[in-house]
Formats: structure tokens, sequence, C-alpha cells
């Protein structure tokens, strides 16, 4: 076997390699890239009933509420102006609080109320995932 | 007194650094031995000082001195003497000067133990340890001072360690995570300065081996400490998030495992020289692409506890510095390294080129879906995340080739090979993955197609290995006493490579049963309530409130029954930490090695029920995964061993020395 044999052959494994990697991985990202929105973006970006993103913002004081089947709980998330509901089966994270930033992975219902499959509030109670911060300073509300 | 001491030793490291880094270069290049040799007591001196440093940060957390700044926002006087020395590096600062530490470690032992290398490249070596050292000291003294008094009056107390951290899981998963990541700084050096000198050999490959080897090793073990920590501390059960943190722990691990594969054609053929010294300056630097991503708060993630654009932007030059540096100085010299010996596609070196295909391009699939958000957010308005679903489209078809052809390859010969032999010799494999996958089909209801491929791989990968063995110690062919003396007398390399890759085939039979035959049950008890889960009767007898050294914890009481027998008691917690008002929840998992029944308490139910939310998960096979991980650290640690390395260097030494200077 010439060098040059040897050297074509690696070459065309490594293109059919990183051609058959690239196209996985465009597809995948097609497919599977969530979104991030504020409450005050989701009629701006028509956005419809069973497209999933994920909605961000601050848990109104007042608005947790827990249904008797003690598993789902339902809750208001605002940048300050506008406001979505937001439905939740499930055990909460440990540092899910009303006033405190929240993000919520799920889509629309047709009733224009987000069901929730997936609450993040993972950070210390200081801290404001910075896409809500962003968010909330867009929606005209500095944050500190 | 003692934090400036500690101070004072920061900046005398990075003097020694300095010289560290310049005047064996130098040396080097005018072939000037005096000045080749201060590479040594430099870098001994700059270790000394660094620990002399860490001795003086881990002093005053031990001590709770809180007229320093670190210690207040990091510490508390009621937090355990444990979480006061592991709270050293559970922040920014002292996470930096573990950093350096174990750098400077790394160069120390190259300068004790590299007897067995040639002045020029022993100096080189230490000279571009020093340059990296020297750079991170400089970020640590601008930047990232540990040692900074307080303003004004001190605090009565610290505002503590954030709770999720104060974990033994957690505690020691940096320092190994961190040995990974700094360990194949060696890598990245021995690379550089080959490209000096101009000359990669195979000795060449044999002493960046064992550096290159240890990185692996620490890796392999912080990152399953990391998911071992995750798994139980975290409540959901999960075991792996593809949060970019992990990602950057995982783009080092895929690089640096294909850069031990390839390093093995270097050593025994002379060939992929220039490939091997590519991937090992991108293996040093995707861990410092990593180092970048958790330090400078790009990321959302709970990791990110430095945001602070200042420090972003020091780490990112220091990177496109020390990349770009090499990458250019690579682009120069590497061609004029000598091609080696040619191979057919059907060889061992055919089939370590596909396993460096295969782990490059994972690293690359992970490093798109890590970086991609942040590229979207760059030139647009756009905030996204890239979650599971793109890492299992991505990464599970090219971990499938990977690990089926893993049996094959170390039954190939080299220059070219036989594949219908080595297959019919597998022969063992096929048939034990077949009755693998039929035993899951007759046990289980509908198992996913995924699912079953994954368990028949994962078998295929385990008897593989050890027809690989038994070919090796000729089980069957001689008398068994033979075979169990020429098993004693394997080298180290040989049963580093048995058991590494049956370690990785018993990690993805874990990965794969916990994830398709997973048990979840989510329930609201009273007290005196039963619930079943995968054949438990589990019943909730009630809470009581227990106080620990720094929180209040809610334990729960709950007895496990199988068959009418009651056969454990498991006590989940949720525990509140009053310094940083924050609550964790504190899993129970009871183990039977082949499954783990997992139990997490919820929230209390509202208006004062005595309900409560629990948590049930049935994981099959999850323990698989972590002892996988420690069986292939354990064939890291036996090819460490191999005494060929050791060898190798002093039969080299003597034949060097016969020689007449350059």
């Amino acid at each position: 076997m010439r060098r040059k044999h040897q050297r074509t052959a690696l070459l065309a494994m490594a293109v059919i390699g990183i051609g058959t990697a690239a196209a996985l991985t465009l597809a995948a990202l097609q497919d599977n890239l969530l979104f991030f929105y504020g409450p005050g973006e989701i009629e701006a970006q028509h956005l419809v009933a069973g497209q999933r993103f994920r909605l961000g913002g601050l848990v109104v004081d007042g608005s947790i509420r827990r249904l008797d089947d003690g598993l789902t709980i339902t809750f208001d998330v605002t940048d300050t102006v506008e406001t979505v509901s937001v439905v939740y089966v499930g055990p909460v994270p440990d540092l899910f609080a009303e006033g405190q930033g929240v993000i919520a992975n799920g889509m629309l219902d047709r009733d224009g109320v987000f069901q929730a499959d997936e609450l993040l509030a993972k950070h210390d109670e200081n801290y404001m995932p910075p896409e809500v911060a962003e968010r909330l300073e867009r929606a005209g509300h500095p944050t500190q | 007194m003692i934090p400036e001491l500690g101070h004072f030793a920061l900046a005398l490291a990075l003097a020694l650094a300095l010289v560290q880094a310049t005047v064996p270069l130098v040396g080097a290049a005018r072939g000037r031995t005096p000045w080749m040799m201060t590479a040594r007591p430099a870098a001994l001196g700059q270790f000394a000082a660094i620990a002399l440093a860490f001795l003086a940060l881990t002093y005053v957390h031990v001590v709770s001195d809180f007229t320093v700044l670190n210690v207040v926002e990091n510490s508390h006087s009621a937090k355990p003497m444990l979480y006061k020395v592991t709270g050293v590096w559970g922040n920014h600062e002292g996470s930096m000067l573990l950093w350096v530490l174990i750098l400077a470690l790394f160069g120390a032992t190259v300068a004790l133990f590299g007897n067995g290398l040639p002045d020029t490249l022993r100096a080189r070596v230490l000279a571009v340890q020093g340059m990296i050292g020297a750079g991170f000291l400089a970020f640590m003294l601008v930047t990232s001072n540990p040692f900074l008094r307080i303003a004004g009056i001190p605090p009565f107390d610290g505002q503590d360690l954030n709770p999720l951290l104060q974990d033994p899981g957690l505690a020691f998963h940096p320092p190994f995570l961190y040995f990974g990541y700094v360990g194949f700084s060696m890598a990245f050096s021995f690379a550089v300065a080959a490209l000096i000198e101009g000359r990669v050999d195979a000795a060449w490959a044999r002493w960046v081996r064992p550096w290159t080897l240890a990185a692996w090793i620490g890796l392999t073990l912080g990152i399953a400490m990391g998911s071992w920590w995750a798994y139980y501390e975290l409540g959901w059960g999960g075991w792996w998030f593809w949060d970019p943190v992990e990602n950057a722990s995982l783009m080092p691990w895929l690089a640096g495992t294909a850069l031990l594969h390839s390093a093995i054609v270097v050593e025994k053929r002379d060939a992929l020289k220039s490939w091997t010294i590519l991937l090992a300056i991108l293996t040093f630097a995707l861990s410092l692409l990593g180092t970048f991503l958790v330090r400078s708060g790009a990321l959302t993630s709970v990791h990110a506890f430095a945001v602070d654009p200042d420090r972003g932007i020091f780490i990112l030059v220091l990177i496109v510095a020390t990349v770009g540096g090499a990458l250019a100085l690579y682009a120069w010299r590497a061609p004029t390294l000598a091609p080696g010996g040619l191979f057919r596609p059907v060889s061992r070196e055919g089939a370590l080129v596909l396993n460096n295909l295969l782990l490059t391009t994972a690293t690359a699939t992970v490093l798109i879906g890590t970086l991609y958000p942040l590229m979207l957010e760059a030139v647009g308005d756009d905030r996204v995340s890239v979650g599971l679903p793109y890492f299992e489209a991505t990464i599970v078809p090219l971990m499938i080739p990977l690990i089926a052809a893993m049996a094959v390859g170390p039954l190939l010969a080299w220059k070219r090979a036989d594949l219908a032999g080595a297959l019919g010799r597998l022969g063992a494999a096929a048939g034990f993955g077949v009755v693998v996958l039929l035993a899951v089909l007759y046990w289980t209801d509908a198992a996913p197609v995924m699912a079953l491929a994954g368990l028949a791989l994962a078998a295929w990968a385990i008897v593989g290995s050890l027809v690989e063995l038994a070919e090796r110690i000729r089980l069957f062919r001689i008398p068994p006493m033979a075979s169990l003396r020429r098993a004693v007398g394997l080298p180290g390399g040989a049963w580093g490579l048995v058991l590494a890759h049956a370690g990785l085939g018993i990690a993805v039979a874990g990965m794969v049963a916990s994830t398709a035959f997973l048990q979840e049950r989510i329930v609201v008890l009273q007290p005196g309530d039963t619930t079943e889960i995968a054949g438990y009767g589990v019943t909730y007898d009630g809470v009581e409130e227990v106080d620990g050294p720094n929180y209040s914890a809610e334990r729960a009481h709950m007895t496990i029954r199988r068959g009418g027998d009651t056969i454990a008691v498991m006590e989940p917690e949720k525990r509140f930490y009053p310094v940083t008002r924050m609550a964790t929840t504190e899993a129970a998992i009871r183990t039977t090695w082949l499954a783990d029944l997992y139990i997490a308490l919820g929230d209390p139910q509202p208006g004062g029920g005595t309900g409560r939310t629990v948590r049930l998960y049935h994981h099959p096979l999850v323990p698989w995964i972590w002892i996988g991980a420690l069986v292939m650290s354990l064939g890291g640690l036996a090819s460490l061993a191999d005494r060929r390395l050791r060898v190798a260097v002093t039969a080299r030494r003597t034949r060097l020395a016969a020689q007449p200077a350059e």
C-alpha cells in the first residue's frame, strides 16, 4: 500500500465521518432547539398552542395555588408588564417561590395557559437567571 | 499575617514561573546547559510557593478568619470541619488556586522524575508549563485574589457555602476534575516542546503516555463523581443533564481518550505523529475552554459563581494566546515531522484511526451543542437552549459504531489484518450479546429497540474485552495454571486495555438500562399510606424534625416491604440552611447493585395538612455507570503501572548518555 493510497483512504474515512456527523448535528439542532421567551413576547412571536418553548419571568406574589390532588400547581409568570398562567404537575424545585425568577419548559394550550413539564429554579435566592433579568429590563424594569 | 503570607507566596510563584518560562527556553535554543538546568529549581520553587499559598488559604478557612473576604463569602463558623477544608476550593478564587497548584504539581513531578528525558526536551516542557502557570497566576493576582482583606469592620460571621456544595461527593469532585483538566497541560507542553525540537518519535510517545494516562484517570473519576453527586443530591434521579458544565468536562475526556489511543500508534508504529500533536494541543484547549465556560459565568449554571466579565475576558485572552500560539507553531513546524509507517485500512492502526474519528466527531458535536446558544445570542437576540434531545440524536449514533468496533480493534494485527478472523474469534461475544437480547425481551414486556441494541452492544463490549484477555493468556488452550501464570505476567498495558474497555461496556449497560427501564412515581402520601413501585411496598410513617450542625431538617420515615417482609427503612430528608436560606433535598437510596430504589421527600401540603409529595424512582443497573467508570480508571492505573513505560525511559537514558550532546 502506497503512501498516497493510505492518505486517500484516511481522507475518505474522515470525509464520510465528518459528513455524517455534520448531517446528524444539523438535523438534531433544527429539531431540538428550545427558544426562550418572556410573557410579553408570546404575541409578537406568534407562538401557537403546541409549540414548545421556555418561558421565563418572575412568579407573581400570591399566585401559587395547589390543586386538591396535591400534585398540580398553578401560578402566574410575569415580566412586570404581561402575565401568563402556568400549570405544572409534580414536585417543584427546592428554590421555587413567589417573587423569584423561574424558567419553565413546555407549551401553551388552546386557552393560552402554559402547560409546563419542567421547572428550573436551581439558583440561590439572590440569583436571577440572566435570561429573566434581560427580559425584565427589556420590559422597562431594570433589576438592581 | 497568614493571608499576607499567602498573597506574597503567590506573587513569588509568579516570579518563579516567569523565570521558568523564559530562561530554560533560551538555554535550550542556545545549548547552554546551566540555563536549561534552572527549569528544575524554578518548577520546584513554584510548586512550593503555591503549596504555601494553598496552606495559607486552608488555614484562614479552618480558623474562620472573617477579616478575609473569601472566608466571609463562603464560610460560616458553624460549618462542619470537612466543608471548611473543602470549601477552600468551593469558590471561584480558591478553585483557581487549586488549579494552579495542580499545574505546578505536574511541573514539579517532571522536574523530579524526568531524569530519563533529554535535557533540551525537559527544559522546553518545563518552560511551556511555566508559561501556562505564569498566565494563570497573573489571572489570580489581578482578578481573583483569594487573600483580599475585608474593608472596614469584619462581620461577626460568614455567609456560608452554597449548601448544594456541602456534600462529600462534590467536595472531592473538583480536585479530581482539575487533576484531569490540568494534567492534559503535560500532553500540551510535551507537544509544544516536540514541535520546537522538530522531532516526534516512539520514545516521545512513551514519555507523554504516563502524564496523559494520569490526567485521563483523574478526569474519568472526576466526571463520575460529579454525575453521582447530581444523581443523589439534586433529587431528580437523573445522572447526566447535558448541562454546559458537564459538557465542559466531557469534551476534554473524549479528546483525551482519542489522544491516548493515537499516542499508541505513534509509540508502536511511528505513524499519526502530526495528528497526535494536534490532538494533544486540542485536548488542553478544551480543558481551558472548560475552565473559561465555568469560571466566566458565560453560561447559566449552578457552577458559574463568577459572574464577572473581567475574569471572562482575561481567561479568554489566556486561551487565545496559549492555543493560538501552539496552533501557529503547529502550522509552522508540523510539516517538518517525518511521516511514519504505512498501514492498510483494516489493521490495528486503522481501528485506532476509526476510534479517533468517532471520538473527535463526538467532541465536535458536544462542542457545537454547548456553544451554539452562546453564538446565537452573540449575533442576535435569541436565547435558546440545546438539551437532551440534541445530544441523544448526535452522540448515540456515534457511540454505537465506537463500541461495536472496540471489541474488534484489539484483535486486529498491526499493518494489515484479517477482519474475518478477528470476527470469528469474537463468536463468544456475539453469542453473549444475543443471549442478553433474548433475556431482556423475555423479562420486559416491551423494551424499546434502542434499549435492546444498547444492552446487547454492552454485552458484546464486555465479553469482547474478555475474549481479548483469553487470547492473551491462551485460556483453554494451555493448562489453566499456565494461563494463570501468563495472566500474572501480562504487561500492565494489556490489563489496562481489557479493564478500560470492559468498564466502558459496564457503564453503557448502566446508562441504557437506567434510561430505558426507569420507573417513576410521584404521589401524595398521608402518614400510614402505602404505595408500590417495582414490586416494593413503601409505607410513609411520618416526618420528624432533626437538627444538623448548620441546618435543620425534616426526616421522613419510610418502611420498605417486599412480599410481606420488612426489608429496609429509608429516611429521605429535606434540609434547610438558615444562613443562605436555601433548602436541599437529600434523597434516600437503597441499592442492590442491580437496581436502586430512590426516594425523595417533597413539600408539605398547603394549609398544614400532614400529606407529603413523595417521588419514588426505580433505576435498574444505575450503579453500573459508576462501577464502570471505576473499572475504567483501574484500567488506566494498570496501564500506568506498566513496567515498559519506565524501562523504556531508562534504556533510552543509557543510550543517550553514550551519544555526544547535540
